[in-house]
């Protein structure tokens, strides 16, 4: 799957480094809530900065992360979303749930920390 | 109506791996026409959307990308052939709330919306023809002019 997961401050930090298929969209999903259950994270950030790309398949994906980390106590931010691609998502009825947003790392951070 | 951009370009649709090659090759095509960077990126969505619906649901398929050139303007043209199931009902798989919570046609009314044209054929045990046109916006192109 090739994405690395980061562990800082007991928060779990996911820069995703290259355009993922459908096949390991899901398996990033299960390896995170994995890490979750084993390791209660305060929270996840993952990083889209490199997406250029954010359709239904991808939204529902990491929408499906934010909603079983927070069962499992850890509120996600999904953190770099490109202009371009938070308005195409706008124009296409895609949304994230049960997922925060933020520019940059330190907002996210910051989101994280609040929202816990 | 001529076709600038070389030959047009068939692409075979069969995994996931081959949604994200068709997307990209869709927004490669889409940048070197001079589209703003919003529409390529509507554009790689709107396929990505169409090649994923190739997989779930006909398992193969194909996808040709073109550039089409009327008088005083130009548009991208994708076309999605598939001999798959078919959509029994395209009404209703274009209705919006319908196709997201029912997985069937996911994304098409959000495709349908996105780009200028856009029109299915389907028959029932024969396939599924999705043809899809993007015009090119003048604003776009002084947006894109560089220094």
């Amino acid at each position: 799957m090739g994405v690395p997961l980061i562990e800082h401050d007991r928060y779990l930090l996911v820069p995703i480094q290259s355009r993922l298929t459908d096949t390991e969209l899901s398996e990033l999903r299960a390896a995170l809530l994995r890490w979750v259950q084993e390791q209660h994270p305060r929270g996840v950030m993952i990083d889209v900065t490199l997406l250029d790309v954010l359709d239904a398949y991808a939204v529902r994906t990491l929408s499906d992360v934010g909603h079983w980390a927070r069962l499992g106590g850890a509120p996600t931010v999904v953190v770099g979303i490109r202009s371009e691609v938070a308005q195409a998502m706008d124009r296409f009825g895609l949304a994230f749930e049960e997922v925060a947003t933020a520019p940059n790392w330190a907002e996210g951070l910051r989101v994280l920390a609040e929202s816990a | 109506m001529k076709t600038t951009g070389g030959d047009d370009t068939l692409l075979p649709v069969s995994s996931d791996l081959d949604i994200i090659k068709v997307r990209q090759k869709g927004r490669d095509l889409a940048a070197w026409a001079d589209f703003a960077i919003l529409d390529q990126t509507l554009i790689a969505t709107a396929i990505s959307e169409i090649a994923r619906n190739i997989v779930t649901y006909a398992r193969r398929g194909t996808i040709v990308l073109k550039i089409e050139e009327e008088s005083d303007r130009l548009g991208l043209v994708v076309i999605a052939c598939d001999q798959g199931p078919g959509i029994p009902d395209v009404t209703q798989a274009l209705r919006e709330h319908y196709s997201t919570s029912h997985g069937l046609g996911m994304g098409l009314p959000g495709v349908r919306r996105v780009m200028d044209d856009f029109a299915i054929e389907s028959t029932p045990g024969e396939g599924t023809r999705i043809t899809m046109k993007k015009w090119r916006t003048k604003s776009a192109d002084a947006q894109e002019q560089s220094p």
